[in-house]
């Protein structure tokens, strides 16, 4: 039996004109709430269209129609089995104060497995530098860091006048913006079951501990201090955060001990991932401005002690956001 | 098994298919996007280029930033505002939809859009190539992540019989109990390919134009012999054309329409 297009199409056009119209609204107003009433004529044109394409497709082999149909069919379908909250208006104030830090509270062992692998990082990497002095080149390839401790902190103190004039807002630029792609790719790393994420974290860590290691056995460890805390104490948490979510990804690609399929588990771990790159972002923006305007600072334009006690602040307010905000809230809707 | 089309079946018994896009069409559609963020970069530098009256350091500062954000948010703003379209995918008819069918949530557009740093790598996406070529659903590592395939989104409109089929006289329709037998020995399938060659009839070169209606009519014929003097002077082609119109096309009969306003109340 071949069903008679021309009559069928002429019979059922008003309703999918209709509920393309439902459609349209509902698209273009993702807020929009619809009555009893139409909701109920909006599920009847659904299943009326989805009888429709039942029929075109056992009984007629018109392809254009079929897609139409289709088209219609697989909008509707979306709008009625969403079950996800839809996303409402975004609240910049809530979403930073309450669902950041208790999205990274809720994955806090990833975040601890983070601090390990950099932690072992720093290990190795200072060790190495105490054992075998000669393996810097290697271990830090970078034209900054091969001076001499002691040389680069005499050249800093000793030179007058503002070094950074006129290049301080590209220099905080150029931090940012580079500390956000390295932030990104740790994320985007977890795809490779988390290796990737491993090995950027404890060459991070590597970098950290050989630097550390070679400024204290020069006896520059205040300069150390002074140089790196003002923007070391955000911008290594926001790694470390940045961390914290690829490894997210990788334990969700892995699933061990998981029922849920691949798709299920990287679907319920991707509004977290995405709540806590944004966070480090805005870590990383202010940490590149303080980098910029402050840490190249050293005595005795600024002393060492105010730098110091600046990022023992940054850091303490750091830990009490991550640890205590949201808090309330959160008991509060708990207790009902 | 990889497949060209994703098919969803919903929990009423619906199935219903979308056509995955290939690795060369979203890498074409790809390219166009990056030539528009070039654009878009001159544009930006241009104007940023003002603040240099006031200070070439924070016009520069400016510039990095707006780079970053441009390249980053791009992607992220149109396939946001478009629902899952770039104007690179628009031009190709392509559209990032969720895989299971669900409408497209931002988290998704964010995490495909981001990981595009590791599919990009070493070069040229060629990671992001190699997992879409292995990818029984075509996605990139993006793609896998964020739960979202890229379909292409054909120009959907209803379709026009009346332009192919109206107008003419049919000699079929004088014999009744044979269209009727015709209807009934001709399955969807020869039907749809009857209508689909009529369709493009004006693709075919004129000598295979020539061939093809003939062997359609001879198909037909002996399904259903006609009298001869429903077919004698009728030419194959319009042979086809109205095998075509009987077996589409019945007389309309009235009083057996519901129509929306009656569904409503």
């Amino acid at each position: 039996m071949i069903v008679d297009l021309q009559r069928f199409i002429a019979n059922e056009r008003p309703f999918w004109a209709e509920l393309e119209k439902m459609l349209d609204h509902l698209e273009a107003d993702p807020d929009a709430a619809m009555s009893l009433q139409q909701l109920q004529l909006f599920h009847q044109l659904y299943e009326r269209t989805a009888a429709g394409l039942a029929k075109i497709t056992t009984f007629s082999s018109e392809p254009e129609t079929r897609r139409y149909l289709e088209n219609l069919v697989s909008r509707a379908y979306g709008e009625i089995h969403e079950t996800r909250d839809r996303q409402r208006n975004f609240y910049p104030i809530e979403w930073a104060l309450h669902t950041l830090p208790r999205t990274f509270r809720r994955h806090v062992g990833a975040f601890y497995l983070a601090v390990a692998i950099t932690i072992a990082g720093c290990l190795f990497g200072g060790g190495a530098i105490a054992l075998d002095p000669g393996s810097k080149p290697v271990l830090m390839p970078f034209p900054g860091l091969m001076q001499d401790p002691v040389k680069r902190v005499q050249e800093e103190e000793k030179s007058k006048g503002d070094q950074l004039r006129g290049v301080k807002s590209t220099f905080s630029a150029e931090l940012m913006t580079h500390n956000i792609k390295i932030a990104i790719l740790t994320l985007a790393l977890g795809m490779s079951w988390g290796f990737g994420t491993i090995v950027l974290l404890f060459y991070n860590g590597v970098i950290l501990g050989a630097v550390a290691v070679d400024y204290i056995r020069a006896g520059e460890t205040k300069f150390l201090l002074g140089w790196l805390m003002p923007h070391g104490v955000i911008e290594i948490p926001a790694i470390l955060i940045a961390g914290q979510a690829g490894l997210m990804l990788a334990m969700a690609i892995i699933g061990r001990g998981s029922r849920l399929t691949l798709p299920a588990r990287l679907r319920a771990i991707s509004q977290d991932v995405v709540t806590l790159i944004f966070g480090v972002a805005m870590l990383l923006v202010w940490a590149g401005f303080v980098e910029a305007f402050l840490s190249q600072y050293h005595e005795p334009v600024i002393p060492y002690d105010l730098k110091i006690a600046f990022g023992c602040i940054e850091l303490t307010l750091l830990t009490l956001f991550l640890s205590m905000s949201g808090r309330r809230k959160k008991e509060a809707e708990d207790g009902g | 098994m990889k497949t060209s089309t994703l098919v969803i079946r919903t929990p009423e018994g619906i199935v219903f298919s979308q056509r995955l896009a290939g690795p060369v069409t979203r890498f074409l559609a790809w390219f166009i996007d990056q030539l528009l963020i070039q654009v878009i970069l001159f544009v930006v530098g241009l104007l940023i280029g003002l603040l240099g009256i006031f200070s070439s350091g924070i016009a520069l500062a400016f510039s990095v930033i707006g780079w970053f954000v441009v390249g980053v948010g791009y992607g992220i703003f149109f396939e946001w505002s478009w629902r899952g379209q770039t104007i690179g995918k628009k031009l190709f008819r392509l559209r990032v939809v969720d895989v299971e069918g669900m409408r497209l949530q931002f988290n998704q557009i964010v995490v495909r859009n981001l990981l595009r740093f590791i599919d990009e790598l070493p070069f040229f996406y060629f990671v992001g190539g190699v997992a879409c070529w292995l990818s029984p659903k075509c996605q990139r590592l993006g793609d896998l992540a964020a739960n979202t395939v890229v379909v292409r989104s054909p120009r959907v409109q209803e379709p026009d019989l009346d332009q192919l089929l109206a107008g003419k006289f049919n000699s079929l329709r004088q014999y009744p109990h044979l269209v009727a037998r015709l209807r009934q020995n001709a399955s969807p399938g020869e039907a749809g390919v009857a209508l689909q060659t009529l369709l493009r009839r004006d693709d075919f070169e004129p000598l295979a134009r020539v061939e093809i209606f003939n062997d359609l009519a001879e198909y037909f014929r002996a399904k259903v012999e006609f009298p001869p003097e429903a077919t004698d002077g009728v030419a194959d082609e319009q042979y086809v054309r109205n095998v075509v119109d009987v077996l589409y096309r019945t007389r309309a009969e009235s009083g057996d329409v519901k129509n929306v306003e009656e569904v409503k109340s």
